[in-house]
């Protein structure tokens, strides 16, 4: 397991090195120089240049990626250039929203996914198991954002149960910010909730079939104790990956509906960097978006290799 | 229950692709032209959708968008096609290799970058637009057809036909193009339509955040975007092109669960 960890690390530092290397390469293609747009168009040349060295801007390539990557190990994402003030102070604000956004939806989508996948697989064929699958197709079809509006009409806008947008802060206590998410996360929840439900349903049917649960049939236990004692467990290993792969895709996904709910997260500073044209915020928003799910996976990996030792030998 | 998922997934996919193809020769109005007196009606028997609150005619916009919408995910799909299933066929015809762990670990590499995070990228350096939006969700495409192709080219390495093949002096990449690639078509095929709709689903999300197609041109991301602040008093604005994009998506995914069922690849690759 060791060596199989060690391997899997080295992995995970060689993907973060190049993605940091493309993502910076990207950005420097950027057109446009940033002292000249935080100066505006009638700076002199010398304050120009002083806001350059100050910022690093006349530095070499090699320097600039080097300054970035070590300066992120250690919690300097370096100075907005709109702001002036520190990229980790600001990501670090919008991440007290959008973090608590991805894990409320990815609650939820668990809690719908579970019994919905386990009482389709318990009902094979029949018309339960087809309403939760034809449910899952639409689930699957419909985009979030959009889910996300007529959520603020029915439950905002005509029931007034829920706020319309907006986030007061965790300031105001734990539960005014989670009601001010619910619908967010709700939005957010459903795709995947569609998409768990499909997979658990799969999972548990393909060990339904192994010799092992028909030996426990054999034994006495009926389907239901069948699956309930084995099957589930067994289950429940490639749903966790997906569970984990879920994690990135919501914090991805939490920037479109951000831009529904008018929440102050990741997605809204990312928004509003690129109309200013604030590289080196969208650079490092970029980058731990990138590194949350090179991490994950990494995490899922290990999790899975802990629970299945044949994984371990085959790498 | 097979062949009803493919009709009504075909039926409802080819109404779709009809109305974006009827829409290059006709459309009830004109995309462009505004009404403001005839704005945000409800549908009527003038404008079967209603109108925006420019009071252009939904239903002509719903169909251009169609256009749009199509267009993107399509050449998205192209792409992710068109370099992905050979690199799967290289990384399945050297396994092992250094040439097969480069592109396997490359494809680890895109798959950390969700079609929107490339977007903000390509967003932040050249501008949007719909060309950006089909580069970001071509990109995303590439590693999903890559490890397809691969999975799938594998286990038809060991097979005797490719013995016989070789015996035969037929070359690596040959053998690829002649044996592998026809063996892995319905696969593809089928990967090709799940694709698609999550390429509907991802550009009317850019469209939606500004990312995607940019105005005049009608994208149905685009109109829900523009009916957000008026969906309190005229929902038609959001219920169309949303149900558009609801029923093309169901359409594509039911067609692909039809045509899975249709072309079942285990079956398919133990015939062979």
């Amino acid at each position: 397991m060791l060596r199989y960890s060690l391997k899997r690390l080295l992995s995970l530092a060689i993907s973060l090195i190049i993605a940091s290397l493309v993502i910076f390469l990207v950005i420097e293609v950027a057109p446009g120089d940033p002292a000249s747009f935080m100066l505006g168009m009638n700076a002199q040349e010398d304050t120009l240049n002083a806001l350059r060295e100050e910022l690093g801007l006349n530095q070499s390539k090699l320097e600039r990626y080097l300054s970035w990557t070590f300066g992120m190990l250690q919690g300097d994402f370096g100075t907005s250039y709109t702001y002036r003030t520190p990229v980790a102070q600001m990501v670090a604000d919008r991440l007290w929203v959008s973090l608590p956004l991805a894990l409320y939806a990815l609650a939820l989508s668990t809690l719908i996914a579970f019994p919905a996948g386990i009482y389709a697989a318990s009902r094979r064929g029949a018309p339960g198991d087809v309403a939760v699958m034809g449910a899952t197709q639409l689930g699957v079809a419909i985009p979030n954002f959009w889910f996300a509006m007529i959520l603020v009409l029915v439950f905002a806008i005509n029931l007034r149960w829920f706020s319309a947008g907006g986030f007061p802060g965790w300031d105001e206590g734990l539960f005014t910010g989670l009601k001010a998410l619910t619908l967010p996360a709700i939005a957010l929840a459903l795709p995947q909730a569609a998409i768990l439900a499909r997979v658990m349903r799969s999972s548990l049917l393909d060990i339904l079939n192994e010799d092992f649960i028909r030996t426990a049939r054999a034994k006495g236990l009926s389907r239901r104790q069948a699956l309930w004692r084995h099957a589930l467990r067994n289950a429940l290993i490639p749903v966790l990956t997906i569970i984990g792969l879920q994690f990135s895709f919501l914090l991805a996904g939490s920037i479109i509906i951000e831009q529904v709910f008018y929440l102050p997260g990741l997605g809204r500073l990312v928004f509003q960097s690129i109309s200013q044209r604030d590289l080196i915020v969208v650079e490092s928003v970029v980058m731990l978006l990138v590194f949350a799910v090179i991490m994950v996976n990494f995490i899922v990996d290990l999790a899975y290799a802990f629970v299945d030792p044949r994984l371990r030998s085959r790498s | 229950m097979r062949s009803r998922n493919l009709i009504i997934g075909g039926v409802l996919s080819a109404l779709v692709i009809a109305a974006a193809l009827i829409s290059f020769l006709w459309t009830p109005y004109d995309v462009t032209q505004m009404n403001i007196p005839a704005k945000l009606q409800t549908p009527n028997g003038t404008h079967w959708l209603g109108t925006d609150h420019f009071g252009r005619d939904i239903f002509s916009m719903i169909m251009v968008g169609a256009r749009t919408s199509i267009a993107v995910a399509l050449v998205a799909v192209g792409i992710g096609m068109g370099v992905g299933v050979p690199l799967g066929l290289a990384a399945a015809a050297r396994q092992g290799s250094l040439l097969d762990e480069v592109i396997m670990r490359g494809n680890d590499l895109v798959f950390a970058f969700p079609s929107l995070v490339i977007a903000i990228l390509i967003t932040a350096v050249f501008g949007p637009g719909a060309v950006n939006a089909i580069i970001a969700i071509g990109i995303f495409n590439i590693p999903v057809f890559a490890r397809l192709t691969r999975g799938a080219a594998l286990p038809l390495w060991q097979r005797e036909f490719i013995m016989a093949a070789r015996v035969a002096g037929k070359g690596v990449s040959r053998i690829s193009i002649e044996h592998i690639l026809p063996n892995v078509t319905n696969l593809l095929i089928v990967q090709g339509t799940i694709q698609f709709s999550l390429g509907i689903l991802a550009e009317a999300g850019l469209s939606y955040v500004g990312l995607g197609a940019q105005p005049p041109l009608p994208s149905w991301g685009r109109m829900l975007a523009d009916a957000q602040t008026m969906v309190n008093f005229a929902p038609h604005l959001a219920l169309i092109p949303g149900g558009a994009i609801i029923l093309t998506v169901l359409g594509l995914n039911l067609m692909g669960d039809g045509l899975r069922d249709l072309l079942d690849p285990r079956i398919r690759v133990e015939r062979t």
